[in-house]
């Protein structure tokens, strides 16, 4: 792993103008810190992917299979008959550039092939010339160019540093969506055995174990069981958390980053909590033990073999509807692939809610619940005591995760939990959030070590927003309702704003929730005296 | 240079009906075969690129959501920027097409390094005036042309014309219109020029069409303000043009011949070039579908079934563990 240059360095050295020579003469330099190691060949043949095999992005030979361009040419044209979006995409770009300062990579590398418009040209120059007869004519004049392995090279670099955060398609008159390009992008990388571990491992860990992690049902319930012991010391009371359980009438879906590091950890607790308070009957599974899902990030296929559980156990287990925990990629997937991919959910009922008797309409087709939809109809009809005093040395600001934001529209649910959990919410500044929020910098399976460098460039437009309310209102404390963005925003902060901690919503409500037959509470869900307490 | 390459295209386009329409005198090539082609390849390019495109399918409903959701009742949605009904969509896609909504939203961002990191994002509208402004100029003035293709004219028509000469100065009036589209294509070109990343992401194709408007345009006005050319004349040209009677008048001068032949390539050009986003951003199904992903189930029509590993296949390979740990198992 690399060094990781101090902030200060790292932020001078930041300059957007772009270089002398064309973008279609540079290349990208593998410097470390830049880019995510490979693919095991294991993990790929454990999920049958083409072509695994050892190499490494800094080799000269990337030992692509013999007939590579005709490979790449055929899945292309597949992609174009499959999707209109890449077509339309590939040829309506103006580039009148108004996406280029919007994505956070481009503000915090200065790379010009970071600007959105010419992540799609490093594809779109390829289309134009296996595809349109101008572009063939034309040639480099027409904006078109050979696919060489510089290019295969080039798009593993660049799809790799895109987080699919969408914050550009917002911004775009004609909604081009990067998200869109870097997916057919990393399909089409993926076809010739080029993509990153830290995404196929996870892949390859929830088709056969049940989650990300690869933490087996046995550990699964241990892990839970030592929650419920801390749960104990904190409140007094014993949890009892379901597992497997037929007939219960709501299976809750999170992501196993929840119950498996700090912070996450916190936030699981709080659903914990919440739902014995409430007395839901409910169930968790030890095969669908994961909500999010890393096929999203690259490949069609591996997202439905993935998402394919859910629909799966909660036929099996016979429930009402299914509610699912705060997670960014995991809602673009429920949202807007769930019902498409695996459905219909015919054998489920419209979800309601047993306590406030609410009936959740709009999601009545593909019956999942989002938990933050569910916790602010519990406090609307005043379901829970709650004493946000507790949480008094909490001066929060929400970070508006990008797939709950852009593919949902999830902002008025979190914020409304806030403000009766905590006494001090303070927003960030307008450009930053809701649906102009910023990304953490390490999503789309770019959360790993190997790639900090560029998670903490791409991080900085949010870190800089944080840091904004931190020295307005002393912020010490930001929310999400993501679970890479729990494991990513923390380090987030060390680095560029480190007086203030990450936390998700439920971890605040949990500490503000006055559970019956509770023993008078010392400490929060950290462990950390609450206010009024200390000493 | 790609600005250069895409000048010298233009210029050279210029030269051809000079040279062949008033050198060589071929008036028939250049005022009825030519136009007809050309209107002919954007008709039939048009409606092909827009079949071409539906021909793909929407496999996922994938809304960019721009505003709160339809979610609670007590809970106040957006319903223009995240639509959940037809109406919605209609009047999203209405504002996208007809106010440019999204650039409206644009932000400029600017980056400092002062004791650490400053960034700061304004708001920024000037991209978004120029664009507006030169796309209503260009709708209104090719309404304006319908004069020339219609006997008697309609009323709305001959309003337009007063409604776009209103300053009432000079002789003939001097249309509004023409002065903004110059101003908006010059804005629209410098911005490419002086702006280092915008001029490196420039493409001859993104300067070329610009260059080809703003020497319609340049010719339109000479036509109309200098180089005084029969109007009657060129009525009768095109009168013929749109009754299929075409009639090739000997009198028109030259310059019409290229305003005619500059047009006649823009029409050609068009559905090969990026201006198809006047198509396309019809079918953004980041921008036309309703946010209605939980609510409606919506199909992909290329679906197929993939390899799945099974709660039974699963439950083989842990049943031991779980029945040690306590967790209930289907085959005991």
């Amino acid at each position: 792993m690399s060094k990781l240059p101090k902030p200060e360095n790292l932020a001078s050295s930041i300059d957007h103008r772009p270089p002398r020579k064309p973008w279609m003469d540079t290349k990208p330099e593998f410097r470390p810190g830049t880019y995510s190691y490979p693919a095991k060949p294991k993990v790929l043949e454990n999920m049958g992917f083409p072509f695994p095999r050892e190499w490494s992005p800094t080799d000269e030979d990337w030992k692509l299979p013999e007939n590579w361009q005709e490979i790449v040419h055929n899945a292309f044209k597949d992609r174009l008959s499959k999707y209109r979006s890449l077509k339309v995409f590939m040829d309506i770009c103006v580039r009148c550039g108004a996406c280029a300062d919007k994505c956070h990579y481009f503000i915090g590398s200065g790379d010009p092939k970071n600007m959105p418009v010419l992540r799609a040209e490093l594809l779109r120059s390829i289309y134009r010339n296996d595809f349109t007869t101008f572009g063939k004519l034309l040639g480099r004049f027409g904006g078109a160019r050979k696919l060489t392995e510089d290019v295969i090279k080039e798009w593993f670099y660049y799809f790799y540093q895109c987080t699919e955060c969408r914050r550009c398609s917002l911004f775009c008159p004609y909604g081009i969506d990067t998200a869109e390009i870097t997916m057919m992008g990393r399909e089409l990388l993926h076809e010739l055995g080029l993509s990153i571990n830290w995404v196929m491992e996870p892949i390859s860990n929830c088709f056969h174990v049940g989650n990300h992690l690869g933490i087996p049902p046995h550990t699964f319930k241990d892990i839970i069981d030592f929650m419920c012991d801390d749960i104990e010391e904190i409140t007094g009371i014993r949890i009892e958390v379901p597992l497997n359980k037929k007939g219960a009438e709501v299976l809750f879906v999170t992501p196993s980053g929840d119950y498996f590091a700090d912070p996450g950890t916190y936030t699981f607790m709080g659903y914990l909590m919440l739902f014995h308070e409430i007395g839901l009957d409910y169930t968790m599974s030890t095969y669908a033990s994961e909500g999010g899902n890393f096929g999203l990030f690259n490949s069609y296929e591996a997202m439905k073999r993935l998402n394919a559980k859910i629909y799966a156990e909660a036929k099996r287990l016979g429930v009402k509807w299914i509610l699912g925990g705060e997670c960014g990629h995991m809602w673009r997937v429920v949202h807007q692939y769930m019902d498409t991919l695996n459905g219909p959910a015919d054998f489920l009922e419209v979800p309601r809610n047993p306590i406030t008797g609410t009936v959740f309409h709009n999601a009545r087709s593909t019956k999942m619940v989002h938990v933050v939809e569910f916790t602010s109809d519990l406090i609307k009809h005043g379901a829970l005591n709650l004493d946000p005093s507790r949480n008094d040395h909490l001066i929060v600001t929400h970070h508006d995760s990008c797939n709950p934001s852009r593919a949902l529209g999830l902002f008025e649910e979190p914020r409304y939990i806030l403000r009766h959990v905590c006494n001090h919410f303070y927003d960030m500044p307008d450009q930053t959030i809701r649906e102009q929020t910023f990304c953490c910098g390490s999503g789309a399976g770019l959360n790993n070590d190997e790639f900090m460098e560029m998670r903490m460039r791409g991080g900085m437009p949010r870190a800089q927003a944080v840091k904004y309310v931190h020295k307005k209102y002393g912020v010490n404390t930001l929310t999400c309702i993501c679970a890479i963005d729990r494991a990513a925003l923390p380090t987030l902060m060390d680095y560029w704003v480190p007086e203030v901690q990450v936390a998700g919503i439920h971890e605040l409500v949990a500490n503000a929730l006055v559970m019956r037959g509770e023993k008078e509470r010392e400490v929060n869900l950290r462990g950390e005296p609450l206010p009024g307490k200390e000493g | 240079m790609n600005a250069v390459y895409a000048l010298i295209i233009v210029l050279g386009l210029v030269l051809l009906p000079l040279v062949g329409a008033g050198v060589a005198g071929l008036h028939a090539l250049f005022g009825v075969v030519i136009p007809y082609v050309a209107f002919f390849t954007f008709l039939v390019g048009f409606i092909y690129r827009v079949i071409n495109w539906a021909k793909s399918p929407v496999p996922f409903r994938i809304p960019t959501t721009g505003g709160q959701q339809e979610s609670l009742r007590w809970i106040k949605q957006n319903k223009l920027d995240n639509p959940s009904t037809t109406a919605g969509v209609v009047g999203r896609m209405f504002l996208e097409i007809f106010c440019f909504r999204s650039l409206f939203r644009n932000t400029r961002m600017q980056f400092k390094y002062e004791d650490g990191p400053k960034l700061y994002y304004g708001s920024s509208k000037f991209l978004w005036l120029g664009a507006i402004a030169f796309h209503y100029c260009f709708f209104i003035i090719l309404l304006r042309h319908m004069r020339f293709f219609t006997d008697p004219i309609p009323a709305v028509f001959q309003w337009l014309d007063k409604l776009d000469g209103i300053l009432q100065i000079g002789v003939p009036n001097i249309y509004i219109t023409e002065f903004v589209i110059l101003g908006a294509l010059l804005f629209l070109f410098l911005r490419r020029i002086v702006v280092p990343q915008l001029r490196y992401i420039s493409l001859p194709a993104d300067y070329f069409p610009l260059f080809l408007i703003m020497a319609i345009v340049i010719t339109g006005i000479l036509m109309r303000y200098f180089i005084r050319t029969d109007i009657i004349e060129v009525k009768t040209l095109t009168m013929g043009l749109v009754t299929l009677h075409p009639k090739v008048p000997q009198d028109i001068g030259v310059i019409f011949y290229i305003h005619l032949f500059l047009v006649s390539v823009l029409m050609a050009y068009f559905p090969w070039s990026k201006l198809m986003h006047s198509g396309g951003v019809f079918l953004s199904p980041t921008r036309n579908l309703a946010n209605t992903s939980r609510m409606e189930r919506h199909v992909n029509p290329w679906d197929y079934p993939v390899k799945l590993h099974t709660y039974e296949e699963w439950e083989d390979e842990y049943r031991e563990v779980m029945k040690e740990a306590g967790i209930p198992v289907e085959k005991e």
